[in-house]
């Protein structure tokens, strides 16, 4: 399955947003996800199945003024 | 004490996280501008990277609360979904609501700001509109549900400080009742006190601070200006004129020839 995180392409076989995050080494209670421009809370990513060509974004905290 | 959104603050100044020398500078700062609103901002995270995680921890430290900014955006859909994705991270419906229009001045698509604005008041946010000095647009973003306007006083990270004064004043004279924090341009203490003095609730400032060869002492020296432009304000000013009048009484002066 070919999927675009956070503006790279991958290719993958893991199917729930949950098992990727951890896979890739996204860890932490301070993330906010997005597929497809629609949000996916913290607690619906264990449940969230992911399709080809899906488009990720994975956000963090940063400094903003 | 300044009421935004049902909350009380005693501080008059709202400070940027962005851009200190380090993280250790940017606590002081915050500690030192006795702040009680700090601006966050999210971004793309790196796989393995702790990084975020190492900022949120630091703001939780320092016992602010945080309004988070969709800085960046150039779209209504970009603006409120990373307003959505913030609320899910830092646990606030606050947000600092950004569309930007122009890539030189970043001057608001006050458009899209108003569109936007009434989409996340729909949905549960308590919007701080990044804005113009524009009364319409005022209007209409009060209309879409903000209870604070947040004018700029000149672009962003400029530092030319009010550049139209006249504006403001009729901002503030048309809406009496509304808090209104100048947000962006800001350069010096002196700006500050100024649209204080004008009888704005608020400054929000980040560059003019995180900039300074002391961004510490530059925080409090922004602290001290707020407060002084606030009890001015409160106080009551003279109005300039055109004519001298004696400070010393002529009546009973003595008169030698």
């Amino acid at each position: 399955m070919k999927l675009t995180i956070n503006g790279e392409d991958h290719q993958t076989d893991i199917s729930i947003l949950s098992e990727l995050l951890t896979a890739l080494e996204y860890e932490g209670d301070w993330l906010a996800t997005a597929v497809n421009g629609e949000l996916v809370h913290r607690e619906d990513r264990e449940a969230f199945a992911l399709s080809d060509r899906d488009r990720i974004e994975i956000l963090s905290p940063m400094q903003g003024g | 004490m300044l009421e935004l959104y049902g909350t009380s603050v005693a501080s008059r100044l709202l400070l940027g996280t962005a851009r200190y020398p380090s993280p250790a500078i940017l606590a002081d700062a915050v500690r030192a501008s006795k702040t009680e609103i700090v601006t966050v901002s999210l971004r793309r995270e790196t796989a393995g990277s702790r990084t975020g995680g190492a900022f949120f921890e630091l703001i939780r430290t320092l016992g602010v609360r945080v309004l988070p900014n969709t800085a960046g955006c150039h779209t209504v859909s970009e603006a409120v979904l990373t307003a959505k994705m913030a609320r899910d991270v830092f646990a606030t419906d606050w947000i600092k609501l950004e569309v930007i229009g122009n890539h030189d001045t970043l001057q608001p698509d006050v458009f899209g700001l108003v569109e936007a604005a009434r989409i996340l008041s729909n949905e549960g946010f308590k919007v701080f509109p990044y804005t113009t000095d524009d009364l319409v647009v005022a209007e209409r973003l009060l209309e879409a549900g903000c209870e604070v306007l947040m004018p700029w006083c000149a672009p962003i990270g400029s530092a030319m400080g009010p550049v139209n004064l006249p504006a403001l004043r009729s901002m503030r004279a048309n809406f009496p009742d509304v808090p209104l924090i100048v947000d962006a341009g800001i350069g010096r203490p002196s700006h500050a006190a100024i649209v204080v003095e004008l009888g704005f609730d608020a400054v929000l400032l980040n560059t003019a601070v995180a900039g300074a060869a002391d961004p510490v002492l530059m925080a409090a020296a922004f602290s001290g200006a707020i407060d002084a432009g606030r009890t001015a304000f409160l106080a009551g000013m003279l109005e300039p004129r055109d004519m001298a009048v004696p400070s010393t009484p002529v009546i009973g002066k003595a008169v030698f020839s």
